[in-house]
């Protein structure tokens, strides 16, 4: 789009850029208000019950009731804790979980920052969340709380190399840091696509992203049954609802990075195939991104309403002694495939 | 750890099976009640609220023998008694603090004359913290409402009495 005001360039490029922001960071919320619904139904249907179903036409406005519940309620500060760090730790939260939506391509061309380190970028923002936690749990001046930080940063640390370490195998597999270009290396169809040729990093980076945003089986640093809530127990309204959704922007981040590195991005599962080929079904474009971010996010849910809690060894020792070696192992591996140019995706 | 086990956790055997029963539930009917749409049956031995029923004649059927108060086990019922002016023992005051009771159906067990029951009825609410306590002529005007009911579950019950 032109500069059609007469506005001076710089000051033009500086309402762009937050327009396009406001594009990305407006659907995103609204999709963590009803990817929280969803949830809760889609929880509800696997635990044989109907989940919230009064609010509105089948429940659909029922994110809003509670969204608005929360604002209402009043945000009460603990005696005796940091009151400045109590209100900045969401802040912490949040910031890094919108920032790496910059450099998210959603289509070829549509991303508000391509820059060409996206990946570490990711990886940057991803991990700094972290800081918010742990900033939250001791500025609490809770037990709980305190107990909750320290979990979800030895979490966060361990995940934190083994999802590294698949992405380092992507990098390798595609030459690239860029997202776009990541995308842009499957070309030419399905088995082109990274799942095939990082067929056990693909589950590495997803299991890794469940414990990254706190999820469960990994949700050791809320764990209701010993800690309480942990890190955000003493969080009321909206400091409360702005680690929701920040925990949820992550979760809906982690699985279109998921379709974004192993499964083709926007391009389509059709590509190259003998009927449908040269149809608009074989055509890349934003849909198909959203249809496969939809998949991993329906996995986080599925995921949940499936397995128990881990026990804290447990998720130590799978971090650290099957993940890490899975993923390093699978480096050479893939190293090995595009040294002696055998890598059929990159032909 | 033999080369089963291990293959079997790499290839996230047992978690794929899991996975496998949550989405069989997934689609399977749901349990859940839609109330207040939909409701569950109720026994006729249903215990709700409480009601004091008449004979056909319009005599109202309890004879003050204060059973049902010495019998309550939460103390919820309250009872006065003079002689009325045929000569008759009536009850001048029954009243039932329904934050007292605990609905165990002592009342409606011990009452020889079928007197005091308790209803089917479970939705009813109170707006003031007073209007617990259930006096005689509101218990007689629900008996009057529910007459056809009360007769009806005790008729479906007195085959196992």
């Amino acid at each position: 789009m032109s500069n059609f005001l007469g506005l001076p360039e710089q000051l033009w490029l500086v309402i762009w850029t937050l327009i396009k922001i406001v594009a990305i960071v407006l659907p995103l919320i609204i999709a963590v208000a009803y990817y929280t619904l969803a949830e809760r139904r889609v929880i509800g249907f696997m635990q044989v019950r109907l989940g919230p179903n009064r609010v509105g036409w089948y429940g659909l406005t029922q994110p809003f009731a509670d969204t608005f519940k929360l604002l209402f309620k009043e945000i009460i500060l603990p005696t005796r804790s940091n009151k400045f760090l109590f209100l900045l730790a969401p802040v912490l939260v949040i910031g890094p979980a919108f920032a790496a939506w910059a450099v998210v391509p959603f289509q070829d061309g549509m991303v508000l920052a391509n820059i060409d380190a996206g990946l570490l970028y990711i990886l940057a923002m991803t991990s700094l969340g972290v800081y918010g936690i742990i900033i939250g749990g001791w500025a609490s001046n809770s037990k709980y709380a305190l107990l909750g930080g320290l979990r979800s940063a030895a979490q966060t640390i361990s995940y934190e190399l083994a999802m590294g370490f698949a992405l380092v195998c992507v990098l390798v597999a595609t030459g690239s840091l860029n997202l776009t270009n990541i995308v842009h290396a499957q070309d030419g169809g399905v088995w082109n696509w990274l799942w095939l040729p990082l067929l056990p990093v693909m589950p590495v980076y997803f299991i890794s992203g469940l414990a990254e945003t706190n999820r469960a089986p990994f949700d050791v640093a809320e764990g209701e049954a010993e800690i309480v809530a942990g890190f955000h127990v003493e969080y009321s309204g909206a400091a409360f609802a702005v680690f929701f959704l920040a925990e949820y922007a992550n979760m809906i981040l982690i699985s279109l990075l998921t379709a974004l590195m192993f499964f083709g991005g926007w391009l389509s599962p059709f590509e190259g195939l003998p009927a449908v080929g040269d149809t608009v079904l074989a055509a890349p474009s934003a849909f198909w991104l959203l249809a496969k971010t939809v998949v991993f996010m329906f996995m986080f849910l599925w995921v949940r309403a499936t397995f128990p809690r881990y026990r804290y060894d447990q998720i130590m020792r799978l971090g650290w002694k099957v993940f890490i070696p899975i993923t390093l192992v699978w480096l050479v591996v893939v190293s090995a495939l595009v040294v002696f140019d055998l890598a059929w995706w990159m032909a | 750890m033999s080369l089963n086990a291990l293959l079997g956790g790499l290839l996230l055997t047992e978690l794929r099976q899991g996975l496998g029963v949550t989405w069989k539930y997934f689609f399977h009917r749901k349990f859940t009640v839609r109330y207040p749409e939909e409701k569950t049956p109720l026994s006729p031995r249903f215990r709700g609220l409480h009601a004091l029923r008449r004979y056909e004649n319009g005599e109202e059927r309890c004879i003050a023998c204060k059973l049902c108060e010495a019998v309550c086990p939460a103390l919820a019922i309250t009872i006065e008694s003079e002689r009325r002016e045929d000569g008759s023992r009536r009850t001048t005051r029954y009243e039932i603090d329904l934050f007292k009771c605990i609905y165990c159906g002592f009342c409606e067990e011990s009452c020889p004359v079928d007197s005091i029951v308790e209803t089917s009825v479970c939705e009813y609410h109170f707006e003031n913290r007073k209007d617990s306590v259930v006096t005689k002529p509101q218990l007689l005007a629900l008996g009057d409402l529910l007459e056809q009911d009360i007769a009806a579950a005790k008729a479906a019950d007195a085959p196992y009495r």
